[in-house]
């Protein structure tokens, strides 16, 4: 345990020594800012009209805000994670320094989840930038908190799944480029499956369907946990790690 | 302390290590000598346990690299070809990180760091970015990182490769200071540094070993086989080459140099031949001048190049 906390705090002060967290943080805070203000225009647009209309329905926060902006969250983490994971293990076989880390007394495994849990905190940091945004919200409207705690659930969920994926392709290469590219492509898979399973029924839809990420997160972004979603993201992050830890294995018969 | 026996290491069609066996006593500086591609990066990986063998055994302090991995890597440090390095953090952070890594308790680890940081002289530099480091600190701090968990053995490939004559002296220094509390094995391709630095030697080639001994024991085991250095005089160095070669129990000739119109060459004899006196004779008859004969015992070199050389007659005739 202790291990992997060593590993962690390493990464995360390397990540935070470099450009790339500050990077990633001002480019979230943009896109999201963008997101946001968007959002917030559109529904104060809105209220406005129906008011002008003379009809007072409610008009829902969560529905017409939280919810979109959590969708459109999860569509940038797409692009930002692999940003994020190429570095992992790509870097440390560049610089050689994964013979440190391999004839150190510790596991592969500890070695994978110390770095995997700092990626994944990285990528917390970026959503407490949208927290920041969409605690305006709580000032000046009273939206319901619970939607918006699953839907951050649903977003770390996601999050830990791509970057496990992330992970397990950084240690398949030693240039963080190729590993950024490839899981940005993978990502980008994950995603665009949606498309095909909106207007297909075949089998083949289907299988797209159920590997879609932004299938199995828009429930999380209506508020609700489903365990079918839950188990999809779950097994995905065991899946990578599960790669990650076998590729590691065959580097070494290789080295 | 260190075991290896029969060890085997294929990649896909290079035999990097071919059936090696040595062992090292605790508190030995054993050089592991040998030509570039010889295999010595390869063994020192599997005795760190980065990576397994093809076949074969090593163990370390009684725990084999294959069956208990953790226990081996608890009790070694590894300085890596290249110092295992990351340049985004300071010197402190590096090895504090490292201390962690390697199981020191936290209320020990500041005096630790403190301490390998002056044994290995990069106290002065210790809140520097690694990446501002010259060649010669970064090596240090790699150095300090193998020792910061005080390991029973060190294991260090090539830790004075692309070092400048000064900081190659002080790294010999620094290692040989190590010697006793642990034991230290490490690999070159420089013959001198053995000389100067280790107490025994494994020279390899091809992944094979071609003689271990102590230092010693290998510079005097030529001895009957001995070298004599001729100058000679008065005739082309191809003619006198010639000559030299034709004298009776004469090994090899060497040409060395040419000053001042006399050639000096490097006579080496079969062992128990004293070629001295026919040396000297054969080249007045000739009629040539000999301006000095004399003796000269082999270096570590000569018989480096002569273990070296066989191998590669041997391995020609298979
Ligand atoms: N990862 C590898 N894949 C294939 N061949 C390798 C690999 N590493 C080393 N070799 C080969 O194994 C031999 C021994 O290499 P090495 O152990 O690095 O020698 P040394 O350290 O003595 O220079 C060389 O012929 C080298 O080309
Ligand atoms: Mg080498």
């Amino acid at each position: 345990m202790s291990n992997i906390l060593t590993i962690c705090r390493k990464e995360l002060k390397s990540y935070f020594a470099s450009p790339i967290a500050y990077l990633l943080m001002a480019m979230y805070g943009v896109l999201f800012g963008f997101f946001f203000w968007n959002a917030v225009g559109y529904f104060v647009n809105m209220s406005f009209q129906s008011t002008m209309m003379g009809r007072s329905f409610p008009m829902d926060v969560n529905e017409m805000i939280i919810r979109p902006l959590l969708m459109n969250t999860s569509v940038i983490g797409l692009f930002l994670i692999p940003l994020i994971s190429m570095r992992l293990f790509a870097e440390e076989k560049r610089m050689g320094t994964i013979e440190l880390l391999f004839t150190s007394p510790v596991r592969d495994m500890e070695i994978i989840i110390g770095k995997w849990l700092a990626a994944v905190i990285l990528y917390a940091c970026l959503l407490g930038i949208s927290a920041l945004n969409l605690s305006f919200l709580f000032v000046y409207g009273k939206p319901d908190w619970k939607p918006l705690l699953i839907g951050y659930l649903g977003l770390l969920f996601q999050s830990g799944a791509l970057l496990a994926i992330g992970a397990f392709i950084s240690t398949t290469t030693r240039n963080q480029i190729i590993a950024g590219g490839v899981t940005f492509g993978v990502c980008l898979l994950l995603w665009v499956f949606e498309w095909v399973a909106g207007y297909e029924t075949s089998t083949w839809a289907t299988v797209m369907g159920y590997m879609s990420v932004v299938r199995h997160y828009e429930p999380f972004s209506k508020g609700v946990i489903d365990t079918k979603d839950a188990i999809y993201f779950a097994s995905l992050i065991f899946f990578g790690l599960f790669l990650t830890a076998r590729s590691l294995e065959s580097l070494r018969w290789r080295a | 302390m260190i075991k290896v026996d029969g060890l085997t290491k294929r990649y896909d069609r290079t035999v990097a290590v071919n059936n090696i066996s040595f062992e090292v006593e605790k508190g030995q500086i054993v050089g592991f000598l040998g030509p570039n591609g010889a295999g010595k990066t390869t063994t020192m990986r599997i005795l760190t346990c980065f990576m397994p063998p093809t076949d074969g055994t090593a163990s370390i302090a009684g725990f084999d690299v294959m069956k208990s991995p953790l226990e081996v890597k608890r009790r070694i440090g590894y300085l890596p070809e290249n110092p295992p390095v990351y340049p985004e953090m300071e010197v402190h952070e590096y090895l504090s990180f490292v201390g962690r890594l390697k199981g020191i308790p936290s209320a020990e680890l500041p005096q630790r760091v403190k301490d390998v940081s002056e044994r290995c002289a990069v106290a002065d530099v210790s809140k520097k970015l690694i990446s501002k480091l010259s060649k010669g600190y970064r090596q240090r701090v790699g150095l300090a990182q193998a020792i910061i968990h005080n390991p029973d053995v060190l294991i260090l490939d090539e830790p004075t490769a692309g070092l400048d004559p000064k900081q190659i002296h002080e790294t010999r220094d620094l290692i040989r200071s190590l010697a006793g509390v642990h034991t230290i094995i490490l690999s070159t391709h420089i013959l001198p540094e053995v000389e100067q630095t280790c107490d025994h030697v494994v020279i390899i080639s091809k992944g094979l070993i071609v003689a271990k001994d102590s230092v010693q024991n290998l510079t005097s085991r030529l001895r009957g086989q001995e070298a004599v250095l001729v100058e000679v005089a008065g005739a082309s160095t191809d003619d006198v080459r010639r000559r030299l070669e034709q004298v009776a129990g004469v090994s090899r000739v060497l040409h060395k140099d040419t000053r001042n119109g006399a050639h000096v060459f490097e006579v080496e004899s079969l062992p128990g031949e004293n070629v001295r006196a026919s040396l000297a004779r054969a080249v007045v008859e000739a009629g040539w001048n000999l301006n000095e004969l004399h003796a000269a015992a082999l270096s570590l070199e000569d018989v480096f190049l002569e273990l070296t050389a066989a191998e590669k007659a041997q391995g020609g005739q298979q």
